[in-house]
């Protein structure tokens, strides 16, 4: 293992862990394999990309677009992001209204859901091949020199962005749910759903804090990903695998655990690209999921399957 | 004199797909057990059979020229054992993992078509797959006909097999684990043996029906195995109606109408530079299908027939 792919495999890994906490979220709260979230993280990235081509198709003249140093996009690519999670959010909202809350309301079972969400994932990302065609997008066409790191590392200031501002969504959303009302309220509900409803808890604002915090991830995850790597229509879908087994290694409904299920992911396909090649990447989720499967099926952090 | 041949090949494909849904039912319509990885059961089988019976060709392992019968079963075979491979792995636990276990199945293999090129031929897979009656391929029209005939015939014998089957004490007590699995478990029936065995079955039906579909074909490659084929067998088995053998034949004869007939509208009506982007519309179609069954008529076109009067049962 060189310093080099220790730095490969965590950027990687973080936007497998954010994209994973979304996963873990609605896994436990909902209560169901939300197959859909990969395609979140593309049209997040989409989302982002088209308001961010609007604001500078308005600002064209006014403001020349220059990088904010040493970053290799301008202010416009954070606004968007902000414009970017709240449409992401609110597309996860419409599709739960439409799809998952009516099935749920029928009292349909865990697996209807789980496969509605695989109809809708099919959907959705066809839907986006449809408007922005399968050729790759950026969000910059900057190029970016890796700066030495120390160790014989290198990383560029962009992929220090990512891991920073992941340990501080990560920090935040671990305080909201372990220190405030609503995050009690969210562990009610996941704990028992019936019982919590007694109890007077919100379920309904529950379920919308989860797609909240869900989408909002996957748009964060998808514009990372899109920023480092490219944005494509199947990056969502790609990523699935990689998220449900960084869900269920770390626990599901585990915060923490998401985070380091991602960063064990996204470490295990950098070894996988260095020791059999770049075309057996896909392969390295594959092989984590069994062996979680067969060795601690609750996962690190979990509570039990 | 055409048109009957290509009515005969649609026919023939549309029964290919049928016993795939034949096989998906025995797992999601009579056990409750959900594979995301259909695509990856029907490929196994295709490139199973391929190597067993395609010719020795310089650089490729398998080429073993096997007769197509032989491919078959080697097919079933594979797809059985794939099948308790991942079954052992994930059925007795929550019912979802299943769901992401063969989901991650069809990645992995996916990438073995891709990338095992000594094996599967890399991206552009195998050809010359010994074609079933394929000393007749000059004369479209017979050709054509003795092809469906065989699918007609294969499809025939697995729908009375399961049925029979169905009706069996063992189909008997699968539907009773699938309604109620402490119920069922207290009469002394083992949940977790009749859902393997069930998920084996249907994977050996899923598998032979790829390499049906690769016999008649005679060329496969990893393209014809990705995810989508998953969704459109999906598709076909929810709008038929799962559980009913006959909504599964059904489904997959009018999925298959409506996919092909919006094809070909496509090659027709759409500039050549579009092609691409109007056909990522019939794959959005097949998942709006998908949702708008299960929220509106989640019993499908065939509903399931009860086993047990209707007085008798739950309501």
């Amino acid at each position: 293992m060189t310093p080099q792919l220790l730095v490969n495999g965590l950027v990687a890994g973080t936007t497998i862990g954010l994209g994973a906490i979304g996963l873990s979220l609605t896994y436990s709260i909902l209560r169901f394999a939300n197959f859909t979230q990969g395609d979140l993280i593309a049209w997040g990235a989409y989302l982002t990309l088209t308001v961010a081509s609007a604001i500078a198709g308005l600002l064209a003249g006014l403001a020349p677009a220059t990088p904010l140093a040493p970053f290799s996009f301008g202010w416009t690519l954070p606004v968007a992001l902000l414009a970017g999670m709240a449409l992401t959010v609110l597309l996860a909202l419409a599709l739960d209204a439409v799809l998952f809350a009516r099935l749920r309301a029928r009292g349909a079972d865990a697996i209807i859901l789980v496969m509605a969400g695989f109809g809708a994932s099919m959907a959705l990302r066809a839907g986006l091949e449809f408007i922005y065609t399968s050729a790759p997008a950026y969000f910059t066409h900057e190029l970016q020199i890796a700066r030495p790191l120390g160790l014989g590392m290198r990383a560029t200031p962009d992929q220090l962005l990512v891991l920073g501002l992941t340990a501080v969504l990560v920090l935040a959303l671990h305080l909201l749910v372990t220190r405030t009302a609503t995050g009690r309220a969210m562990r009610a509900v996941s704990e028992n759903p019936a019982l919590a409803a007694v109890y007077g808890l919100d379920v309904a604002r529950v379920v919308r804090v989860t797609w909240i915090i869900g989408a909002g991830l996957a748009c964060v995850a998808g514009v990372m990903s899109g920023l480092l790597v490219q944005i494509r229509p199947t990056m969502g879908f790609d990523l699935l695998l990689p998220l449900f087994a960084a869900t269920i290694l770390g626990g599901i409904g585990s915060i923490p655990g998401a985070m380091v299920g991602g960063l064990v992911i996204g470490l295990s396909e950098a070894l996988a690209v260095q020791l059999l090649g770049a075309e057996w990447r896909a392969a390295a989720a594959f092989v984590v999921l069994v062996a979680v499967l067969i060795l601690r099926p609750s996962g690190l952090f979990g509570r039990g399957a | 004199m055409e048109l009957l041949a290509y009515a005969a090949f649609f026919l023939t494909v549309a029964m290919t797909y049928a016993t795939i849904c034949l096989g998906l039912n025995v797992q999601w319509g009579q056990t409750g057990l959900f594979n995301v990885g259909v695509a990856a059961f029907v490929g196994l089988g295709a490139y199973v059979s391929a190597i067993l019976t395609t010719p020795e060709a310089p650089g490729r392992l398998g080429g073993l020229g096997l007769p197509i019968a032989a491919g078959w079963v080697g097919a079933a075979l594979a797809g059985g054992v794939l099948a308790l491979l991942v079954g052992a792995l994930t059925i007795r636990l929550r019912s979802d993992y299943l769901a992401i276990a063969t989901f991650g199945v069809a990645v992995a293999l996916q990438l073995v078509f891709q990338n095992a090129e000594p094996l599967t031929g890399g991206a552009f897979g195998i050809g010359f797959i010994p074609r079933p009656f394929g000393g007749l391929q000059r004369q479209a029209l017979p050709f054509a006909a003795l092809n469906l005939a065989l699918t007609v015939a294969l499809v025939l014998i697995l729908y009375l097999a399961l049925e029979r089957l169905a009706q069996s004490p063992w189909g008997r007590a699968l539907r009773a684990v699938r309604e109620d699995e402490t119920a069922a478990e207290s009469l002394g029936k083992s949940p977790l043996r009749l859902r393997l065995e069930a998920f084996v079955l249907g994977g050996m039906v899923m598998a032979l029906a790829g390499a049906v579909q690769a016999h008649f074909i005679g060329f496969i490659a990893p393209a014809n195995y990705l995810p989508a084929l998953t969704f459109q067998v999906w598709a076909m088995l929810i709008l038929g109606g799962s559980g009913n053998n006959r909504g599964a034949i059904l489904g997959a004869v009018v999925v298959w109408a409506i996919w092909a007939a919006t094809a070909a509208l496509i090659a027709h009506l759409v500039p050549a530079g579009e092609q691409a982007r109007a056909s990522s519309l019939q794959l959005v179609a097949i998942g709006v299908i998908l949702c708008a069954v299960l929220l509106w008529r989640p019993q499908g076109l065939l509903p399931e027939r009860r086993a047990v009067p209707r007085h008798l049962g739950r309501p």
